[in-house]
């Protein structure tokens, strides 16, 4: 690792629903303008992973801390306001809502330079820019998850957690995703991703970690995990 | 050999699943049931009229009901008790009369003392004193619907308590509330004022009690003020974005608690109108709102659960459907809730969320 203190770390992070753990002491750390990909099979406690940070999940051992200062009790409201976006992979729209007001309550608890922020996040999706007054349950998978970006935008979080950003969508929609991830980070936002679709996951990143069982398995630079023989016979069909 | 279709399956197809409804189905259907409703107010002006009144009563209290339902997640059986409880207050702030061991005490305190209170404005039946108590009633009604909240749904919504669980506890909140009036004002119904009631005319429309317009316009102006406020305001869209999904709403920062509070807030607001109107109307009674609960959730679940406007125009036709069936003389009027309920049936079963509930 180098010597810059990262944004996120996630220390022996042990979590899971009710009396079934699942993560049994996981680590993972994000550095600042990363972005940082978490692969693994199925079952193996990767949206379970960004759960326990974002506080929708308890963590029963372990800590979390952002910019070095210790987050792990936070509640989940507390943690957006402290700079942390999350973009569920499922419901991560208010489906009754229009675009526009999806964006607004993204954007709920800012004081100000809330019309700004908004001018800004449109222009990053400029389709949805013509559409602000429809109704988000009416969008195709791919522009539901553009809203989602768009509202974990908002409060221009230090870090956005996304949990699955492709899924259900047709490679064209998913391909455009990870191109708009890319770009979010390009712009100074740090990303922490779960991604089924390993491959083009980690094209986009600077880090990966292989997680099993709810274990850490692998980690590193993500061109060297997309080519690790090992990883690829396992985790990424090759 | 193909076993022929059930007549659920055969209903289901109906319902649209196998089905095509012809084009233009439901603009045929809404026209007809307008032409009806007009046809109805011209021949039955009268009862159309007194189903109007009635229908804003179940439509104020439908209307604070969908909103504790859609956003503070809470089946609020209690409903009818809680405005029954308003009611109350606002006969007390007004009157300060209770019921003592050798008939009722009467508190010292008591607005229709103040000068000139019970004078009539225009041809109602009450002062300014009246609406005063009103407002001292929502005052009372908002912290106990609060304390109701707190330590009795919120800890059940808390442990993930079902809707059922919730629903029972709700009715005993009701009983409760129920014999706590009994016990505090007795089982003897009450006025708010026991004067004459002057009538008028408006136009050419049917002759009706001066309080009735006051009922109707008081029913919709704040169902205007509540959909301004849920479409029109942050807190509205917030309150909104809650009742749509609550998860999201905690990731975008929405503190579920404080949104919960301020359903309750207007929810209190709209519970004290209610039960001060509902019991002007008629009269103060412990189980009046208990009696009515049935035609209440009828009219949000007519509307569509989640929506102010449905629930508004769910009171209004339950009241009109009620009323205009028993006037053609087809049904006695003990019917005249079950003829409501068989067009809540109707429409339920072919749109399930309601008149303006989400498609």
């Amino acid at each position: 690792m180098t010597d810059v203190a990262p944004i996120l770390s996630a220390r022996d992070i042990v979590s899971g629903y009710g009396p079934v753990q699942i993560l049994k002491g996981v680590s993972v750390e994000v550095l600042p303008g990363e972005i940082v990909t978490i692969i693994g099979p199925n079952g193996a406690g990767k949206s379970t992973l960004l759960k326990a940070i974002f506080g929708l999940l308890p963590v029963t051992e372990g800590h979390v801390s952002l910019h070095g200062v210790d987050i792990t009790r936070l509640s989940t409201e507390n943690l957006v306001r402290a700079g942390i976006g999350f973009v569920p992979q499922t419901n991560n729209v208010f489906s009754s809502l229009t675009i526009r007001e999806n964006l607004l309550m993204g954007g709920f608890i800012r004081d100000e330079g809330l019309q700004d922020r908004f001018d800004w996040v449109v222009s990053l999706f400029p389709d949805l820019g013509s559409r602000l007054s429809e109704k988000t349950g009416k969008l195709s998978g791919g522009q539901r998850q553009m809203v989602a970006i768009g509202r974990a935008l908002m409060l221009e979080p230090k870090i956005l957690l996304l949990d699955e950003p492709s899924a259900s969508l047709s490679p064209k929609m998913s391909e455009m995703v990870f191109e708009k991830v890319r770009e979010i980070n390009g712009l100074g936002t740090a990303a922490l991703m779960v991604e089924q679709d390993a491959q083009r996951a980690l094209a986009i990143s600077h880090r990966g970690y292989v997680l099993a069982a709810g274990e850490n398995r692998y980690e590193g630079p993500a061109s060297d995990l997309l080519g690790s023989d090992d990883v690829r016979r396992l985790y990424l069909g090759a | 050999m193909h076993a022929a279709a059930s007549p659920v399956e055969r209903f289901r197809q109906l319902r649209g699943a196998g089905i095509a409804w012809p084009r233009y189905t439901t603009e045929v259907v809404i026209a007809l049931s307008a032409l009806i409703a007009v046809w109805a107010a011209i021949q039955y002006s009268q009862s159309f009229m007194t189903g109007l009144i009635v229908g804003s009563l179940y439509a104020l209290s439908a209307v604070g009901l969908t909103l504790i339902y859609s956003i503070a997640r809470t089946p609020h059986f209690a409903h009818g008790d809680t405005m029954m409880m308003a009611a109350y207050f606002t006969f007390f702030a007004l009157t300060g009369v209770v019921i003592g061991s050798k008939g009722d005490v009467v508190s010292p305190i008591r607005i229709d003392r103040l000068p000139g209170a019970t004078d009539q404005i225009w041809r109602f039946s009450f002062g300014y004193g009246f609406l005063l108590a009103c407002v001292v009633s929502a005052i009372l009604s908002i912290p106990v619907l609060l304390l109701i909240n707190r330590f009795i749904y919120r800890p059940l919504l808390g442990r993930g308590s079902g809707s059922a669980i919730i629903a029972v506890a709700s009715l005993g909140v009701a009983i409760a509330l129920r014999g706590l009036i009994l016990l505090i004002w007795g089982a003897t119904p009450r006025k708010y004022s026991t004067g004459i009631r002057d009538t008028v005319q408006v136009w050419k429309l049917p002759r009706v009690v001066a309080d009735q317009y006051f009922i109707l316009v008081v029913a919709l102006v704040l169902t205007i003020l509540v959909s301004w406020l849920l479409f029109r305001t942050k807190l509205g869209t917030s309150m909104r974005a809650m009742a749509d999904n609550p998860d999201l709403a905690r990731a975008s920062g929405i503190v579920a608690a404080d949104v919960t509070r301020w359903t309750w807030i207007i929810a209190g607001v709209l519970i004290t109108a209610a039960g001060t109107l509902l019991a002007l109307q008629s009269q103060l009674s412990a189980d009046l709102g208990f009696v009515l609960l049935l035609p209440i959730f009828a009219a949000a679940i007519f509307g569509g659960v989640g929506s102010p406007q449905g629930a508004f125009l769910g009171g209004l036709i339950i009241g009109v459907v009620s009323e205009v069936t028993v006037a053609t003389g087809l049904f006695s009027p003990g019917y005249k809730i079950a003829v409501a309920m068989v067009a809540l049936i109707l429409v339920i079963l072919f749109r399930p969320s309601g008149l303006m509930g989400p498609k």
